[in-house]
Order: structure tokens, then sequence, then C-alpha cells
């Protein structure tokens, strides 16, 4: 990065830190905070659009609908989180090669579950054995944020469910009064409501969210967990920066970041709450 | 292998009786639900203490953070922050590094007669440095759920405790806290069933596992890795969790019942249950 940084141990401490901060294996560790972010804002949206069907359906007036929709929130009381995490991504990934073995090579006549293996055919392997390592490695973040999004998506529909009961009736009947269909009545009535009632439960959600991601490194994704468990470890005179075990600063670090990431995201929500308390028939409304 | 056997061998593996070696080779179902649910005993040992020692913990930090003299207010509201706004997961990992820069001391003291050598190494093991992170972690978050109730006991309540005269560590033994405790109650129960699942946690947390002796997930990842088939052992985890948390919520249900048996019937709380969440 510097010019000076070409022979690390002559230097002085402040510049070998600068050195040491700024190599490549440094601006890698950057760059997986990308990874949180690019996390986080994929995932938020896709939960949300996964939740407000959900309490879509919950609400619907056809039986398997609303079945499939109760469902799918109830698994927010059923499974425990680890182990549907690190289930879920393997049932997945499996499960497509599966489907994909079944669509490609309909000629196959070997059992697919050989005793302890899981063996397709080399077309339905998913992403092909000659893909590029950036293929794999998009993939693999893929079904993580697939699992997040289908398992913050279940909390969401819980919450958007509660708060789309929550909406005063008087004003659906209103709404209904007026000659509004009831696609007009959900969708110009209760939708814009809903979320004054919804907020408190999903920036819940959202704070559980962020502090979710770490757990990305246990679906075997290079995150930050990963690289400050890769850097912090010790380093030999064999290494152009030798340091002692540091790990304990990085995951400092680590820590420092997240307490600042849910600060900020407590002061926005707070915000963003009571900007949506205005003109509501709320404690909060009237005082603002 | 017979389920007899499997039972004999390993219901207590976890905590060092027993057969020595793990099950290899042809692995029946038995022993695979035999062995997590010895695996079981530590998470239910890790997440009962936490709660328990928590408990006291949180119920000082709710008033420490209700106080109104700064000097005792601010360190509470910073516990609270530090364990409730960072990830149980990151909190685990650094536990765990700082634990190990500890320098190894040993001494002997005497309990009950009995000699025992402590070191501070034990720090860097599981069974005393998981459950000091998960005692600090769900004291934060059930301090901040007596600090909510605390200040939603009833303005009345108080008054009628100052109109009998009682004021200081009598109002707060007869009054404060035995109303808190019954508005917090239903929350706390989530709270609860929040660490038993989090205690899942540790087996990620690179405190290791001694002579392996590990919790139900060490157990069940070393079957996924030996049997290479992850769908019977995860599973069988989830079942061993639901059953814990059955439990978990038949106690705390029954306590909730205690503690309200003096109102009505029909304004009687009821414990609303939403578990499963991820910190």
């Amino acid at each position: 990065m510097f010019s000076f940084c070409e022979d690390p141990s002559t230097l002085d401490t402040f510049q070998w830190f600068s050195c040491y901060l700024t190599n490549g294996v440094h601006l890698l560790f950057y760059q997986s905070f990308l990874v949180v972010f690019a996390l986080l804002a994929i995932a938020a949206p896709l939960s949300l659009a996964f939740g407000f069907l959900a309490a879509t359906a919950s609400r619907a007036r056809i039986a398997p609908l609303r079945w499939i929709g109760k469902g799918y929130t109830a698994m927010v009381r059923g499974i425990p989180d680890i182990v549907f995490f690190l289930f879920f991504v393997l049932v997945l990934d499996q499960g497509i090669e599966y489907v994909r073995h079944l669509v490609t090579c309909p000629d196959w006549d070997e059992p697919i579950r050989q005793g302890a293996n899981f063996l397709v055919c080399d077309a339905a392997r998913t992403p092909q054995g000659t893909a590029p390592q950036w293929v794999h490695e998009t993939y693999n973040f893929g079904l993580a944020v697939f699992t997040y999004a289908l398992v913050f998506g279940a909390f969401c529909g819980n919450v958007l469910f509660g708060a789309m009961n929550a909406v005063p009736r008087a004003q659906l009947e209103t709404a209904a009064a007026y000659g509004m269909s009831q696609r007009q009545t959900f969708w110009r009535v209760l939708v814009p409501q809903m979320w004054i009632y919804a907020l408190p439960g999903l920036s819940n959600i959202w704070m559980i969210l962020i502090k979710a991601t770490p757990l990305l490194f246990l679906l075997g994704i290079e995150d930050v967990v990963y690289w400050a468990r890769e850097l912090g470890g010790s380093r030999n005179s064999r290494f152009a920066y030798p340091h002692p075990d540091w790990r304990f600063w990085y995951f400092l670090a680590l820590l420092v970041f997240y307490l600042g990431f849910t600060k900020v995201s407590e002061v926005v929500l707070g915000r963003l709450t009571r900007r949506l308390s205005r003109g509501q028939a709320s404690a909060a409304g009237a005082a603002a | 292998m017979t389920c007899l056997e499997a039972l004999q061998s390993y219901a207590f593996r976890s905590i060092g009786f027993g057969e020595r070696a793990l099950p290899q080779g042809d692995i029946t179902i038995c022993e695979q639900v035999v062995l997590i649910g010895s695996g079981m005993l530590w998470n239910i040992y890790l997440g009962t203490l936490a709660l328990l020692f928590g408990f006291f913990f949180a119920v000082a930090l709710a008033v420490a953070k209700a106080s109104p003299r700064l000097l005792i207010r601010k360190p509470a509201e910073w516990f609270i922050f530090l364990f409730r706004g960072s990830p149980l997961f990151i909190q685990f990992f650094m536990a765990y590094e700082a634990f190990v820069l500890l320098p190894r001391i040993g001494y002997e003291f005497e309990l009950f007669g009995v000699a025992i050598e402590a070191e501070t190494r034990w720090f860097a093991r599981a069974w005393l440095g998981a459950l000091i992170v998960l005692f600090c972690n769900t004291s934060a978050y059930a301090g901040e759920i007596f600090y909510g109730a605390l200040r939603s006991v009833p303005r009345g309540d108080l008054e009628a405790a100052d109109a009998y005269g009682l004021s200081g560590w009598k109002k707060f033994r007869r009054i404060t806290f035995p109303t808190t405790m019954r508005l917090a109650w239903p929350a706390y129960t989530n709270e609860a069933i929040f660490l038993f699942q989090s205690t899942a946690l540790v087996f990620f947390s690179s405190f290791p596992a001694f002579q392996q002796r590990g919790d139900a997930l060490y157990y069940a990842s070393y079957f996924a890795e030996r049997t290479f088939n992850p769908f019977i052992p995860y599973p069988i985890v989830g079942v061993y969790f639901i059953l814990l948390v059955l439990l978990v919520i038949a106690i705390f249900g029954a306590i909730n019942r205690r503690l309200n048996r003096h109102l009505p019937q029909d304004k009687r709380p009821r414990l609303r249950i939403r578990p499963n969440l991820i910190r």
C-alpha cells in the first residue's frame, strides 16, 4: 500500500501497523464486511416479502392457502434455530441436485444413496465441478441467503399477520361502506396502516438478523468471523508480519462493529417509529 | 449392540462414565439417541445454571438501571447494551480468546472439607467459560425485561405501599418485586427458552470438548461425520430440544400460575410462547 512497506521488519510501531493493516489479506478482511452488508441487503427485503406472502396467505379465504401460510409461520414456533440453519442448507443443496438429477439424467439406474454417499450424475452437480471458484462461493452464499430469508420470513410473517389484525376493524368497515372491493380495501386501507403496528416487531427482527449474521461462518462462507480467526492466529517469523495470537483483538473489533451497527439501527428505527406514528390515533401519534 | 447395552455404555458418556470409545462401524439408531441424549446433559447443565445465577444478577441489573444515581445506573446500562447489542457467537469467541490469554495459575482451597485445586485453565473449558458467557448474556437480556416490568409497576400499588408505611427494602420485597415478577414472567419465559436453545451455540464457540465429552450437537456432528448422513442425528437433536422447551414451558407455566394465584380467573395473564429467535 505504502512505499515504505517493502521490508516490514525495519519499521517502527506506527508504520508497521499502517503497513500491516493495509496488506492484501486485510483488504480481503475489510471486503468481508461487505458480505455481511450484502447478506442483510438481500435477506431483509426477501424475508419481508416472504413474510408478507405468508401473512396474506394466512388471511386468505381459500382453506389450503391459509394452511400453507399458517404452516409456514408455525415454523417459528417449532424447529430450533441452529439445527435448522445447519440442516436446511444441506437439505436444499441435496434437494436441488436431486431434482436436477431427475431432469437431466432420466436413464440413470444406480441408486442415489449408496450407503453413506449421495451420488448424482455429473451433469446434475450444482454448481458444475469445473465451474470457477467464484461460482461455488456465490452459490453457497445464495443458499445461505435463501435460508436466512426463509427463517426470518417466517418471523416476519408472524409479525405482519398480527399487524394486519391490529388495524382497527372500523377502518375496514368504513372502506367497505364506501364501496371499495376486497382488493381495494386491502391495498388502500389495510396495507398502509399496518406498518406502524408491525414496526416494533420488525425492528426486533432486524436486530436479531444483524446478530445472526456471524452464523454465516457456520455455513462455510468466508465472512468476518472466518477472516478474524484466520488473521488473528499467531504468525511466526517466516511471515512478513510476525505477531503472537491476536484473535482476541480481532474479535474485539468485530464486537465493536456489531455494537455500533445495532446502536445506529436503534437510533434510525426510533426515528422511523416517530415518523410513522404521525397522524395515527395512538398516544404517540397524538403527541407528535 | 442392543438398545439396553447402548444405554448402559453411553447414557452418561458426556460426563465421563461408561464406555470410553465412541461408537464406530455400524452405528445403530439407539446409540445415536442415547449418546446425543447424554450430550443434552451439558446443554441442560449450562442452561439451568446460567438461568439460575443470571436471575439474581438480572434483578440487580434491573434495579441498578432504574436507579436515579448516575454512578449505579451507567454501568448497568453499559453492561446490558454490551451483551444485548452484540452477537452471542462473537461473545463466545472473544471470551474464549480472552480466557486463553489468562496466565496459568493454580491454587488450592478447601471446600466443605474437600481439598480442591482451582486453576485458571478452567476458564478455557466449556463448563466454566461458556457458562460465564451464557450467564452474562442471559443476565443482560433478563435485566432489560425486568427493568421494563419494574417501570410498569402500577403507581397505585406503590402509593398504597407508602400509605401502609412500607419503605426501602420492605417495600421492594413485598410490593415492587412480586409485581415486577408477575409482569415480567411471560417475557422471561421466552428468554429462558432462547437461552436453552442458544446452549446449542456452545458447540461452535471454540471451547474444546475435553476427552470427547461434548454437548448434544458435538455428538450429532460426530455421527453426521461418521455415517455421512445428517438426516438422523440432527433431527434427533431437534426433537430433544423441543422436549426440553416443552419442559421449560411446563415449569415456567407452573410458576406463572403461582405468581398470579391471587388474581381472578379471567385476569390471569397467559404465557405467550414465541421461541426460536437467534441472537
